[in-house]
Formats: structure tokens, C-alpha cells, sequence
């Protein structure tokens, strides 16, 4: 494979966990991806103009403060408006209020035309799994 | 006597400045017009003249030169993102002494294309994509570009992975082309400063002809800037030292002429507490920008409109408001208008305080509060300057004014502001008789010398 896979990472709204992001980046660091860290509160807009300058395969967001679900709201359409409508999008973390039935919340983000949902305690390689199938690289290889 | 020469070809003044190096003492400054008109040369003979007059019979050691004569070097830039490529091009063609009469973004538009032909500028500076990011962008510009009715050169810094075919597509068309290393080559990583090395060799090598400088260079030895490179240059060693004597710190300059306001500042601008996070594209240590709308005279509307209105401006200079109108009418249609009344006084001083206002929060970073669930952030976006205890005005207005001080309140940090991050406590040091520019470009070959000249005369050490 002549290029790596890049994703464009980062921690969405007004949440400062640091700690969760610096275990993703070394995990898909490590798995092979080339890692766009945009650190803590981050905006759609910055996520989405990152994606565009890098040329990013998907975006990958993480939330653990609660209020994930606000802060993602209206993310595809941007990306739709900014030419790059098509790119996968993740979403994990404590990304809603309370103990709610994580169908529920996958179903909320997945009607948001979010790609894939990760629930709380998520190990980093299922990410990866999804990524690796998502963006067809056991295929290529 | 053994003199070094160095001369600051303006568009309206050719400034000569003589020194002893020996004895380290400017020995005269002088000005005369710039005759670029005619032969150049001309204005340069004329001030030579009048040091001579100043100082008796001397032996030129060396003559050495900046020049914003005929325009500037004039550059148009153009990237993928506004915020990121377009705004690294911007950054770069500043700091490399440019006026940047327009950036583009993404993919230019037949509009674009038109503005660009009509505007014809010294330089074109191609960007967009990180190294291995998006070749789209920049791939089709220069397509767009080469099609052009376009006789400057382009220097191609974006993604490295598309440059070589842009080269190949600005050949082919027959247009003078350079690849240079990516401005943006990672997301938050700004390397200007190949492209800006860049940028001054070709303007030694076209502008300087094309701007009928060419007559002088014979008489030049081998240095040659654009201006504000040269003030860049003194500014950064009047702010770190050399490896033998210390620089003064941190410090922030402006120069406010007829028709624009230059700020510049040399401090990294760190954010000053763990709870502040930084956004944006990260700036350059030694930062220049160029406000295009605000000036005394040419553009004294601009900083009415920039500054809130002519209320505001009547409320602080004490004129009425019907002589303030005829006042600003005849600044804007008379650039060489000086101040002879009270009421002119009075209004430049106003003038000046606002320009300034307005010039430095443009430069200066801001800041904002966010109220997370781990208690209060900062959001912090450019420098953050309060740091900064050197405030230094160059040129014009600024060393002509009986007000300096009063004027330099307007570049404090207020608390009526409190988001945009400008010096808090600073002295404030005048280039009274503007060796600044001369002293950047001795800096070249005798920083030690420079640096301490400008101690001595700028800082009074």
C-alpha cells in the first residue's frame, strides 16, 4: 500500500478529555493510519476544513462530557455543504445524558448519517476493525 | 572617514543613512524624493549629496538597500481552506515584505480569473493541500492559471505531492514557475520560511528590474531587501540579541503611513495558563501585518469606518463635526498634507489613536471564555501579546506627532476589550529618525553593530 489511510481525530465541543484521545491516536497510530490530532474542543467547522485540506479518508470524533449528541448535530450536512459529503464518520464515547439503551443512542447518531457509533469502553481495535473494513483496506492489501 | 551607506528606496522618499561603523554612530540620515521615474539613481545622488553637507568629504565603505519603491512587491496568493493554506500563503507573502493585494481560496472562479488579469501582480503565490493531503485544489488552479494572460512568476508551495505536475502545467504554458516546500506541509505545522527565501530572490531577480531599480543596483553591493523584510529583520534582532550582546525582549512595532498601518511583533505568544487551548493556525514569532484600509490620509475613511463612525472620532479629537468633514475630505484627496492648524493637530492625533486601535486587534490574538464541565477554558487564537513591554513607532505620523504617548494608549490592552490580547504595560521607544530599515539590512553583514546602533539611538542604552 503506497499511502496510509488518514483520519482526521479530535475531541468535539466544550469537552477538554485529553486522556481518551492520546490512547486513539497511538492505537490507530500504531495500527498503520496516518493520525490528524486536533486535540480538545474542537468545532465541526475545524474538523470538517482539516478533512478538506488533508484530503482525510474519515473523521473520527470522541465526547465523553454528555453533551455529544448537540455538538454532532448537523455534522454530515456540513460536510455535504463543504464538497465532502461522502467521508465515513465515527462517533464514540459517553456521547449522551444519562444511562440510556446504547440501541437507542446508536440509532439517534446513525439517523444523523453518522457511520458508525461506539458506546462507552470501547476498545481501540474495534474502531480499527471497522475503519480497516469501512475504507476497504483488507480488500487492497 | 570610512562610511557604510544604506539606503531605503520609498515610493515617495529615498532615505539615506550614514554610519561609522568604527565608532558605532549613525553619523547622518537624510531624504529626498525617489525619482523612479526618470533614473533612480537620481534621488540616491541628491540625498548622498546632502550627507556630504551634513558631515564633510567621506569614502564609501560599502552601499547596501531595501526597497518599497514603485508599489512594493505586489503579490496575489491563493490556497484551499481560508483558514489554513490561503491563510499560511497570506502569512508567509506578509513576512516576506509583500503587499498581498488578494488571497483566493479553493478552486478559483471566472471571477477570480478576471481580478487576477487585472490586478497583474509582481508575484503569484500557488498553494493548497498539506503534504499528501487534497491535489485537486491546486492541480486545478494551476490548470486555470496557465491559461492566463499572466506575466509574473508563480512560485508553487503547496501539497508536495502535486507540485511537480503544477510545475509541469505552468511550463508547458510557457510561464516562469519554482517549486518550493509546502507553507502548510502538516495540519498546525506553518514552514514559511523556504517560500519567503524564495520570494526575496525573485524579487532581486525580476522586480527590482522590472521597477527600474536596475540603474543602481551596479552602484549597490550585493544586498537588497524589500523593505519591510528590512524592519522584520531589525525588529527580530533588536528583540533576541546575538550570541555576544542580549536584545531587549518582546516587542511590538507599527508603522503607520498615508495609506496602510504595518504591525509588527516579535514574541511567541504562548497561552499563558494550562486551562487555554489553542485554535487556528499558529503564527510566526516575528509576525508582520498590513492593514490596507487604515492610513492618515489616503485611507483616514477607512479608519473613520474601521473605528465606529464619525461620532466617535469627533468625540475624541474635540473638532466639529463640520470641520471634520472638510478636514478628512482634504486627507484623502491630499496624501502630503501636514498639520498646521490647532484643529488638524488635533484631528491627526484622533486619527492616529484609532488607526492604531484598530491595526493592533487586528494583530493581536484574541481570546474567549467556554464554560465546560471541567470548570472554565480559554479559547485562545493567534499571540497572546500582554506580555510585551516594548511598544516601538516607526515613521510618519507617529514620530511627527506631539502625542505619542497619548496615541500609544490606543495599542494598550483594555479592559473594555478584554478579549483581544495586546500589551499591557510597555515603554514606548521612537524611531525618531528611522534607522530602522537601514539597520536590518546592516544587520545582514554586521548584526553585532546593527543591534547596538540600534540600542544606542532607538533605546538610549
Amino acid at each position: 500500500m503506497d499511502q496510509k489511510k488518514k483520519i482526521v481525530l479530535g475531541v468535539i465541543g466544550a469537552d477538554v478529555h485529553a486522556v481518551g484521545l492520546q490512547i486513539l491516536d497511538f492505537s490507530f497510530t500504531e495500527a498503520g493510519f496516518e493520525v490528524i490530532n486536533l486535540g480538545v474542543m474542537v468545532s465541526q467547522e475545524e474538523f470538517i476544513n482539516a478533512a478538506i485540506e488533508t484530503n482525510a479518508d474519515a473523521i473520527v470524533i470522541s465526547s465523553l462530557y454528555g453533551h455529544g449528541e448537540l455538538d454532532c448535530k448537523g455534522m454530515r450536512e456540513k460536510c455535504i455543504e463543504a464538497g465532502i459529503g461522502e467521508i465515513l464518520l465515527y462517533v464514540g464515547g459517553n456521547i449522551v445524558v444519562g444511562k440510556q439503551l446504547f440501541s437507542d443512542v446508536e440509532k439517534r447518531f446513525l439517523d444523523m448519517k453518522f457511520d458508525r457509533v461506539f458506546p462507552p469502553g470501547t476498545d481501540p481495535t474495534e474502531g480499527i476493525r471497522w475503519l480497516r473494513q469501512d475504507l476497504h483496506m483488507d480488500e487492497e492489501a | 572617514m570610512k562610511v557604510y551607506l544604506l539606503a531605503d528606496f520609498g515610493s515617495t522618499y529615498t532615505k539615506l543613512t550614514a554610519v561609522d561603523l568604527e565608532l558605532s554612530h549613525i553619523l547622518a540620515t537624510t531624504q529626498c524624493p525617489t525619482t523612479v521615474k526618470t533614473d533612480i539613481a537620481e534621488g540616491l545622488n541628491h540625498a548622498t549629496a546632502e550627507i556630504e553637507n551634513q558631515i564633510g568629504k567621506f569614502e564609501i565603505e560599502a552601499l547596501h538597500a531595501c526597497s518599497s519603491a514603485a508599489g512594493g512587491l505586489r503579490m496575489v496568493v491563493s490556497g484551499l481552506v481560508e483558514e489554513l493554506t490561503a491563510e499560511a500563503a497570506r502569512v508567509a507573502a506578509l513576512g516576506a515584505g509583500a503587499r498581498v493585494i488578494r488571497v483566493f481560496s479553493n478552486k478559483m472562479t471566472k471571477g477570480d480569473v478576471r481580478e487576477l488579469e487585472t490586478i497583474q501582480p509582481d508575484l503569484f503565490l500557488l498553494t493548497g493541500g498539506t503534504d499528501g493531503g487534497d491535489e485537486q485544489c491546486i492541480l486545478a488552479n494551476a490548470a486555470t492559471v496557465a491559461k492566463l494572460n499572466l506575466t509574473c512568476p508563480i512560485l508553487i508551495a503547496g501539497n508536495c505531492q502535486a507540485t511537480d505536475e503544477c510545475f509541469e502545467i505552468l511550463s508547458a504554458a510557457g510561464k516562469e514557475s519554482r517549486i518550493c516546500p509546502n507553507v502548510l506541509p502538516k495540519l498546525g505545522t506553518l514552514n514559511i520560511q523556504p517560500v519567503q527565501e524564495e520570494i526575496r530572490a525573485l524579487f532581486l531577480k525580476r522586480i527590482i528590474q522590472a521597477k527600474g531599480l536596475s540603474r543602481v543596483t551596479r552602484l549597490l553591493d550585493d544586498i537588497m531587501m524589500p523593505t519591510p523584510v528590512a524592519v522584520l529583520k531589525a525588529l527580530t534582532l533588536l528583540a533576541h540579541g546575538t550570541d555576544k550582546e542580549c536584545g531587549i525582549g518582546p516587542l511590538m512595532a507599527v508603522d503607520l503611513g498615508g495609506a496602510t498601518c504595518d504591525v509588527y511583533s516579535i514574541s511567541a505568544g504562548s497561552p499563558k495558563e494550562s486551562n487555554t487551548v489553542m485554535r487556528g493556525l499558529p503564527e510566526p514569532e516575528a509576525k508582520r501585518t498590513v492593514e490596507g484600509d487604515i492610513g492618515m490620509r489616503i485611507n483616514a475613511y477607512g479608519v473613520v469606518e474601521a473605528a465606529g463612525g464619525l461620532e466617535r472620532l469627533t468625540a475624541m479629537s474635540g473638532v466639529s463635526m463640520q470641520e471634520t468633514t472638510d478636514l478628512l475630505s482634504q486627507f484623502s484627496k491630499n496624501p502630503s498634507v501636514l498639520p498646521e492648524t490647532a484643529a488638524m493637530e488635533q484631528l491627526d492625533k484622533a486619527l492616529a489613536s484609532l488607526a492604531l486601535e484598530v491595526s493592533t486587534i487586528r494583530h493581536a490574538g484574541t481570546i474567549s471564555e467556554a464554560y465546560t464541565p471541567a470548570g472554565l477554558m480559554y479559547i485562545q487564537e493567534g499571540k497572546d501579546l500582554r506580555d510585551i513591554r516594548q511598544l516601538l513607532f516607526i515613521g510618519g505620523t507617529l514620530i511627527r506627532t506631539r502625542y505619542p504617548q497619548a496615541i500609544a494608549e490606543c495599542c494598550r490592552y483594555s479592559p473594555a476589550r478584554p478579549e483581544s490580547l495586546r500589551p499591557e504595560q510597555f515603554d514606548l521607544y521612537l524611531d525618531k529618525r528611522y534607522i530602522l530599515s537601514a539597520m536590518g539590512v546592516l544587520s545582514e553583514i554586521h548584526p553585532n553593530e546593527a543591534l547596538r546602533l540600534m540600542k544606542k539611538e532607538i533605546c538610549f542604552e
